[in-house]
């Protein structure tokens, strides 16, 4: 019952917070919640990480997908938002160098 | 609670904010990338928090896992370009589903007899989402990238087909709860979670994506919650119902731009594939104005607004670049230049979007269609970049086109019309586009990319 609270109170929270997001943002926001329900990297942990040895296997294929899903989602909806600028007061045209940043490391 | 399970669990407590303090980021291009950086955070804390746990014996097959997953997810993310964007999101969403399923049947393999019956409930949803969606997702993928046709693929009693299967498989999650030592009916939940994402996914024509990749969004969701009670893990429901509630409001908003309801989306756009080539026969008569690039170049030359109509055809293409220098040409000219973005343009929510920022335009020259619809009218030409259903006015004027009803752009009532498309075909949906066959709509053919190319020449030679 608890657990049903805390679901629907989540919907609830998640459906206000992400009715905001503009239409131009709505591909990183696929992108981005994504990589935030590769938090079943965390179950997936469990299973890799137990004693019973089908588990294991199964386990060690899901924490794989998951941590696709985490750090590539993470890192992919990162490189789309560093696209989105700020419109230039007297504009640049073509990209300059500074474009060529870096992805932020990021672990998990 | 002993020690290890307090902090695992405030560690849960403050992914969860930090997770919702991401996604209230990205309201604004301006928060956005520090929003995603504690959506960051939040995921290394409950992961580092969750290999406290007291249940992980052994951490050989972690490792290997995520050493393995981030140099895939790294090369992923780092080398696809972004007109695949569409094609990475479903590929992922197939990933997540797999994942969560596959943690569904280690955990009923290892514990079933062990389990509440309302686990074992929570377990057969999981791995039924999840599976459905691995294969949902892995159909929409193949689709997207031309391995399976874009048509949709139809045949007689395909809803009843689906329909069934669906309440088959409730059935048998009943079952389960009642009999939960029934390994048969496990994966009897599991294969028919298969075999339901491709049947579903199957009748379903390119067009309609954007609404197939939001639902998949949302079921991946669902699954990772159904992981959550199963599990009876918060930090799983609340992640999951975030992801849920994202496909579900994007959903929403896709079935609104295409005008169906919800319950046609859900059901209806798994089944109601408009027929393909329906009107096609008529249209073979009708005369269309084809020009070529130096006419189009010649009304450019004349106008001193332009708003781009960019559709999927500009993703085909790889024509963003091109259309972002064909824009700078016209500015320097004096032109006012604007881009229209249709909320189904493209093959997912905020396509269109995504390409133009690679492209390097600002965003505030971006417009949805109800901040743009009434200055087509004020304006001197419109060009429209593989863009086809959006730009229809049979959307507004015949109640016998399939797609009436959605709201398109007034592009036809702008003083002229400049058509890049690849040819006179009408495409798989099918649809005749009345807008090729006005008197002040020129049809430039051929590839995008070419002719804009040719077009920013012709604005260069004749001042």
């Amino acid at each position: 019952m608890f657990n049903l609270y805390v679901f629907v109170l989540a919907t609830f929270v998640g459906y206000q917070v992400i009715s905001r997001v503009p239409p131009l943002l709505h591909t990183p926001l696929m992108s981005g919640t994504n990589a935030i329900s590769g938090i079943s990297l965390v179950a997936s942990l469990l299973a890799a990480g137990s004693h019973h040895s089908l588990s294991q296997i199964l386990g060690f294929v899901a924490v794989t997908c998951a941590t696709i899903n985490v750090v590539g989602g993470f890192l992919i909806t990162d490189r789309m938002l560093r696209m989105f600028r700020k419109p230039p007061a007297p504009r640049p045209l073509p990209a300059g160098g500074e474009q060529k940043k870096v992805a932020g490391g990021k672990a998990s | 609670m002993t020690p290890t399970a307090t902090i695992l669990g405030l560690c849960y407590l403050v992914a969860a904010v930090l997770f919702i303090l991401c996604l209230r980021g990205l309201s604004s291009p301006e928060s956005a990338r520090r929003g995603l950086v504690l959506g960051e955070l939040g995921m290394l804390i409950a992961v580092v928090g969750t290999l406290l746990h007291k249940d992980i014996i052994r951490y050989d097959w972690i490792l290997g896992g995520l050493v393995l997953g981030s140099g895939i997810g790294i090369g992923i993310s780092a080398w696809i370009p972004m007109t695949k964007m569409p094609e990475r999101i479903a590929f992922s969403h197939a990933f997540g589903g797999l994942a969560t399923a596959l943690v569904g049947v280690a955990e009923y393999m290892r514990e079933a007899e062990h389990l509440t019956h309302f686990k074992v409930g929570a377990l057969g949803f999981e791995t039924f989402l999840g599976f459905l969606t691995f294969t949902g997702s892995l159909m929409a993928y193949g689709k997207l990238q031309g391995v399976i046709s874009g048509a949709p693929v139809t045949w007689k009693g395909q809803n009843f087909l689906n329909i069934g299967l669906f309440f088959g498989s409730l059935c048998a999650i009943g079952v389960l709860v009642a009999h939960r030592e029934m390994h048969e009916v496990f994966f009897g939940i599991a294969g028919t979670g298969l075999a339901l994402g491709v049947m579903a996914v199957l009748p379903i024509g390119g067009a309609d994506m954007p609404v197939v990749i939001s639902l998949l969004n949302s079921y991946a969701g669902l699954a990772a919650c159904a992981t959550g009670f199963a599990l009876g893990s918060q930090i799983l429901i609340i992640s999951g119902a975030l992801d849920g509630s994202s496909g579900l409001f994007l959903s929403l908003l896709m079935s609104k731009a295409m005008n169906r309801s919800f319950a046609n989306v859900l059901f209806g756009a798994f089944g109601t594939a408009i027929e393909p080539g329906q009107a096609a026969p008529q249209g073979q008569a009708k005369a269309y104005n084809e020009a070529t690039v130096e006419d189009a170049g010649a009304v450019l030359k004349a106008s001193q607004s332009v708003i781009f109509v960019p559709g999927y055809g500009m993703a085909v293409s790889q024509a963003q670049h091109a259309v972002r220098d064909l824009a700078a040409s016209l500015e320097r000219r004096g032109v006012d230049v604007k881009y229209a973005i249709h909320p189904v343009a493209g093959r997912m929510p905020g396509h269109m979007n995504v390409l133009l920022a690679e492209a390097n335009v600002p965003y505030d020259k971006l417009f949805d269609l109800d901040d743009i619809n009434d200055d087509f009218a004020r304006t001197d030409a419109v060009i429209v970049v593989g863009a086809n259903d959006v730009v229809n006015p049979a959307a507004k004027k015949d109640p016998s086109s399939p797609i009436y009803g959605m709201p398109v752009f007034n592009v036809e009532q702008s003083r002229s019309v400049i058509v890049l498309k690849r040819s006179m075909n009408p495409g798989f949906s099918g649809v005749e586009n009345e807008l090729f066959f006005q008197p002040n709509t020129m049809m430039v053919l051929g590839d995008a990319k070419k002719t804009l190319l040719a077009m920013i020449g012709e604005l260069k030679e004749g001042h």
